[in-house]
């Protein structure tokens, strides 16, 4: 039966299975971690100087303790590493549903949400130590940040945010996908979004049509308030508009990772 | 049509009871109003070329997917109302074994006692009387994307039986296996019936295993029940029964031929084929015959078809025994 306390002791037990396979198998995390960490070396220290330069011009030049381009890029890069940890979600519940195993769940008297939650829940955890370990290598390659406790907490909290959004959405593309290798592809536009934004340059340096993409998408504000927190920066509405994205965005990933867990057993 | 073990009585519980049963896709009609009645403790065996509804009917009864139309109860429970109720008491070993590759053997059956609510010692308990009883307690530490057909097959078995099942659906298990791990499942499911008095539900393309393993079993071509009754019920019902004379000379062939007009007759090798229902009273009245009129045969034997003379005969409308090279209904 599934009453409230099997729901939550399953959900557990889908957790630890999905930790254990992360553990066995760490080369999808790695990866996630791997993306992110050389963007960094790469920007930093091979486009670095020129970027650097090429932007010293701008507001961002401006932007925090001696205006050294690693602080500029950081918050962006460590952002990316919950949109590459989205992959990793897709890919997992995608294969999870092209083996037997979840017709096998499906009929055992277990709570039914907590396949999904497992592998959410499973996903945010390791996301989140992907974003720590890339925030560890900015720090020691120069990375400089003046956030205070409470700043760090709140840029923690909004990348978790951001990250069960991701990893939400994630979940609904491993669900409707029938091959691994589309469900690993689907995602990769959002990983190249921070891109797109403010992550490299600040969208002023960028052409008119671009531009308007760059102020317009999600990722600019949630980079423009992790930059604020991190770093010091304006942040403006960019806050509520972050979470705002954030919250719509993990609302339509539920919605429609639910309605295709629910579909059932296609044929 | 319905379908009742002849060994059953009126008064032995039903483990599943089904009737009407339609499922279709769009415009395909896959199921097409089927009964079933399987009483408790029996093997039942649903037979079927590929595409006739065998994976539906078994993901319909186990709660997979709703049926369209038509009633069900497993275990006296409702199918409709009372999902639940039927998954704690079924269990799934399904046409590719769905065993959790990631981990090892140990694991995946620990998983399935955390699933099934057993306490950590219980869980671990059953854990290893599991590996012992299926001779994997070796590879228990072994990752199972190194096992073998056989061994991801036993696997997949020993993690349904985890929940202590009372009903257990067994699609096409052993498609794909080698005859020596064939005849070890077999045993196995022969085991649990017997030992246990649990009810399986197997689908099979191989009649064999149908003919060792079945007490009823029901032929489903096209979505309905085409025949049902015990393995030799269906070998009487389908003409091809006969038995067959040896002489050891022509005359003798001649003499008996003449008794027998009916007879199909053979003169290079010898031998008369009488049509027979395979029961004594016939075998006897032929016998009487030959002795009355003096007619010395060398020979006899009696042949009654077997399981792929009925499949082939009652299922001829789609043409072929079972292949397994079409694709699996239960491909997402």
């Amino acid at each position: 039966m599934s009453t409230p306390s099997y729901a939550m002791r399953d959900s557990m037990t889908m957790l630890r299975r999905n930790l254990k396979h992360a553990q066995r198998y760490p080369s999808m995390s790695l990866s996630t971690i791997a993306m992110p960490v050389l963007m960094l070396l790469l920007f930093n220290y091979v486009f670095g100087r020129a970027l650097g330069d090429g932007i010293g011009g701008t507001e961002a030049g401006a932007t925090g303790a001696g205006g050294d381009y690693i602080d500029y890029i950081a918050p962006g890069i460590i952002l990316m590493a919950a949109t590459s940890g989205a992959v990793a979600t897709a890919v997992s519940i995608c294969s999870d549903m092209t083996e037997g195993i979840v017709n096998r769940f499906r009929t055992m008297p277990i709570s039914r949400a907590s396949f999904l939650t497992g592998h959410v829940v499973g996903s945010v955890i390791q996301t989140m130590v992907s974003i720590a370990c890339v925030v560890l290598v900015a720090l020691a390659i120069g990375f400089r940040p003046n956030a205070n406790p409470g700043e760090w907490i709140a840029a923690a909290g909004l990348l978790a945010l951001l990250t069960l959004a991701l990893t939400w959405l994630a979940a609904g593309i491993g669900l409707v996908t029938k091959k691994v290798e589309t469900a690993s592809n689907i995602p990769l536009p959002l990983t190249f979004l921070p891109f797109l934004g403010s992550a490299i340059v600040p969208p002023e340096s960028m052409p008119s049509g671009m531009r308007w993409f760059a102020d317009y998408q999600p990722f600019t504000p949630l980079i423009e308030t992790l930059r604020g927190l991190l770093m010091g920066t304006g942040i403006g509405n960019d806050g509520y508009i972050s979470v705002a994205w954030c919250l719509g965005l993990a609302v339509v990933g539920y919605v429609w990772a639910k309605r295709a867990f629910a579909k059932g057993v296609r044929n | 049509m319905s379908v009742t073990t002849a060994t059953s009585s009126p008064t032995r519980t039903l483990a599943i009871d089904a009737s009407g049963l339609a499922k279709s896709y769009g415009d395909k009609v896959v199921l097409d109003g089927v009964d079933l009645s399987i009483p408790e403790g029996t093997v039942f065996s649903l037979l079927g070329p590929n595409g006739a509804g065998k994976t539906t009917t078994v993901q319909i009864l186990s709660t997979l997917i709703p049926a369209d139309r038509g009633t069900a109860r497993i275990a006296g429970h409702d199918l409709a109302d009372d999902a639940d109720a039927i998954r704690d008491v079924i269990g799934v070993t399904g046409q590719f074994a769905a065993v959790d590759g990631l981990l090892n053997a140990e694991e995946n059956l620990r998983l399935m006692a955390d699933l099934n609510h057993l306490s950590r010692a219980e869980g671990r308990r059953r854990a290893d009387e599991l590996l012992a009883r299926f001779d994997l307690t070796e590879a228990a530490r072994k990752p199972v994307v190194t096992f073998s057909g056989g061994m991801r097959r036993k696997l997949d078995l020993a993690m349904t039986l985890v929940g202590n099942p009372r009903v257990i659906f067994l699609d096409e298990p052993t498609t794909g296996l080698d005859p020596r791990s064939r005849r070890t499942m077999w045993e196995m499911i022969r085991g649990l019936v017997d030992d246990q008095g649990v009810t399986i539900f197997l689908t099979t393309q191989y009649l064999e295993e149908a003919d060792e393993l079945a007490d009823s079993i029901a032929v489903l071509d096209g979505g309905r029940l085409v025949a049902h009754g015990t393995a030799e019920e269906l070998k009487q019902r389908i003409p091809g029964g006969h038995i067959r004379l040896q002489f050891d000379s022509a005359a003798q062939l001649q003499g008996a031929f003449h008794l027998f007009p009916a007879a199909g007759r053979d003169d290079e090798a010898l031998t008369l084929q009488i049509p027979s229902d395979g029961s004594i009273a016939t075998l006897r009245a032929v016998l009487d015959v030959l002795d009355g009129n003096r007619v010395q045969a060398r020979s006899l034997t009696v042949h009654t078809p077997d399981l792929d003379d009925v499949f082939l005969t009652l299922t001829a409308g789609a043409g072929s025994v079972p292949t397994p090279d079409v694709p699996k209904e239960n491909d997402r």
